[in-house]
């Protein structure tokens, strides 16, 4: 079991990968990878109970959906650290017949991706219909899955909100990536959000919150959470993170949701992160 | 030409009811979902014997694209069932990332399709659907003829592993295929042979086909009859062998030219074997409110039109 020290170098390293892959390509979405990098890292290096050797079914496996799919540099990065597929073919992120599409997929049949995501607001729904096989099957493990905040505009999110309360399915631990930034601005000028908590717990989920730039709370937090599930709700957690955490420049703003650095950039952005594990 | 007796008329959308029943009964790896219409998709036989196994979403069709993706994750083969209007057009996208991208093993019955769901008029009544659904690599589109047929369908497409589109309707049809049909994904059924003309029909107007074809033998005119049940994969060796003799080509839908098994067929005929062709089928509308018949004669959907498009296709020969 890693400590939250060993935890952390592992994120750092992400976060190396994630500007790396991104610099690469010139194109993909560094500022939200950047604020989910210790979250992802949790999930796969303590949080959940996966095989690295990939079943689609998952059976008797803790699942992970990413909805919010633009953010597929920090899910390549924890998939390959974590021993899904080489690292080394994370320099393949968006170029040419790339297992490493723009957003996850299963087209290509990497392993770890069980669903396409991309267009928002689909992956909630995919992950209740997975949760609830998981019961039908009396396979005990618990469905992960993330969300940006901005992505809580489309409507199908609550759909499933009012599925998984109505069903009781308490077999879920969501997450949403509340970094307060979407492409045109911030989400409270965008289309604002409003009492987010009182959303959710309106919707009859059980909401728990979260620093997630904060390894040790991140732990913490996604420890509760699991003593939450198998009690009659669907569990939140609305996880704070900085988008851009790690690289000062790209924090504070929305600007850097979808923009590559050049060369300079990226000198500045590894520099203020340890390489701890080998580059790809 | 050949005679298809029947004893009776039934719908379609009975035809599905009966084969997830049956499929409910002999394979425990098959789900359902239904968006609030359990009674008008007839799924309230399966829901009935399974409810472990039968989920109703509500009014959510998004939700439901979704939660099916999801199912077959963990080995489950759902089928969801709403109108077909809901079942592809609202929830085109959910189908296209969540389904047929991602190659989900989700079957999407589909009930009123076309003019013939009758009074509730043009916003149920959908008739680009064979069309959206085609245009998605990885989908199987298919659109059966009558009862016996839509329930074998319905328990084929369990077999096959990938995405499915199955469409059916409202009205009771003639019954006249054989109930103990072994239907095949991607095989035309040849109803009747001819040499003068190839008349392609798809769903409710094969039986329309039929009579046409009933009425242009006691005209002197020998048409072949193709059911072509499967719009995707398209049976080209079958549509080709006939065009190839009779070298014209009538195609009859109850769904948009634009898209629909015509257009198909055209594509088909452009590309290998180009042949004069007339097109049974709506024409850039959307419907309205009216009983079936009275719609099916308005937008010419009907056994005359399909005698009449015989005449003129064969004059372009």
């Amino acid at each position: 079991m890693p400590t939250i020290s060993e935890l952390e170098k592992t994120a750092s390293q992400v976060r190396r990968d994630i500007v790396r892959m991104v610099h690469g390509c010139q194109s993909g979405h560094p500022g939200g990878s950047l604020g989910c990098a210790d979250f992802i890292t949790a999930l796969y290096f303590e949080v959940m109970k996966h095989n690295t050797n990939f079943n689609m079914d998952g059976t008797n496996e803790d699942l992970f959906f990413l909805s919010n799919g633009h953010i597929s540099p920090v899910w390549y990065s924890v998939l390959a650290r974590s021993g899904y597929f080489p690292v080394a073919e994370l320099a393949s992120f968006r170029k040419l017949d790339t297992r490493l599409q723009g957003h996850p997929t299963t087209a290509e049949h990497l392993p770890g991706i069980r669903i396409a995501s991309g267009s928002l607001g689909q992956g909630l729904s995919v992950a209740l219909g997975a949760a609830q096989v998981k019961k039908l099957n009396n396979d005990p493990c618990i469905v992960y899955t993330l969300h940006g905040d901005g992505e809580l505009q489309e409507g199908q999110i609550w759909e499933a909100a009012m599925y998984a309360a109505h069903n009781k399915i308490d077999n879920i631990i969501s997450t949403v990536d509340l970094n307060g930034q979407q492409i045109d601005g911030s989400t409270d000028q965008v289309l604002s959000l409003g009492d987010i908590k009182g959303k959710w717990l309106s919707f009859g989920w059980d909401v728990l919150e979260m620093d997630g730039n904060n390894m040790q709370n991140v732990i913490e937090t996604l420890g509760i959470a699991k003593t939450h599930t198998g009690k009659g709700k669907p569990v939140l957690i609305l996880m704070k993170t900085e988008m851009g955490a790690g690289v000062d420049f790209m924090m504070g703003s929305h600007k850097w949701h979808g923009v590559a650095p050049n060369n300079e950039q990226l000198a500045a952005a590894l520099a203020q992160l340890e390489e701890t594990l080998t580059d790809y | 030409m050949k005679q298809y007796p029947y004893t009776e008329k039934k719908d379609t959308r009975s035809g599905f009811g009966a084969g997830l029943a049956e499929l409910g009964k002999t394979n425990p790896d098959v789900v359902a979902l239904c968006a609030d219409l359990t009674g008008s998709l007839k799924m309230d036989a399966f829901a009935k014997e399974n409810p472990d196994r039968f989920f109703q979403v509500g009014i959510a069709e998004a939700n439901m694209i979704g939660l099916a993706a999801g199912m077959t994750i963990g080995g489950k083969i759902p089928f969801t069932g709403t109108f077909a209007n809901f079942s592809t057009g609202r929830v085109y996208d959910q189908i296209r990332q969540s389904v047929a991208y991602s190659q989900k093993n989700v079957k999407i019955c589909a009930s009123h399709a076309g003019l013939t769901l009758g009074e509730d008029g043009a916003t149920h009544q959908i008739l680009e659907d064979i069309g959206l659904m085609k245009m998605l690599p990885n989908m199987v589109v298919i659109n059966p003829c009558d009862y016996n047929q839509t329930k074998a369908a319905t328990i084929a497409i369990a077999k096959h592993k990938g995405p499915v589109y199955l469409r059916f309707g409202r009205p009771a049809v003639p019954n006249f295929t054989p109930a103990d049909q072994d239907f095949k994904i991607g095989e035309a059924v040849m109803l009747n042979e001819g040499k003068d003309v190839s008349i392609f029909a798809t769903g409710h107007l094969v039986w329309k086909a039929i009579e046409a074809g009933q009425a242009l033998a006691e005209m002197g005119i020998s048409a072949e009859i193709i059911n072509i049940h499967t719009i995707k994969p398209l049976d080209a060796q079958a549509v080709l062998t006939s065009v190839r003799k009779t070298r014209c080509v009538v195609t009859a839908e109850e769904h948009q030219k634009n898209g629909g098994l015509g257009d198909s067929i055209a594509q088909l005929l452009g590309e290998h074997f180009p042949a004069p062709i007339e097109m049974v089928a709506v024409n850039d509308s959307f419907g309205e409110s009216g009983t079936p018949d009275e719609l099916m004669k308005k937008y010419g959907l009907e056994t005359p039109n399909i005698i009449a498009a015989v005449q003129k296709v064969m004059s372009r020969r």
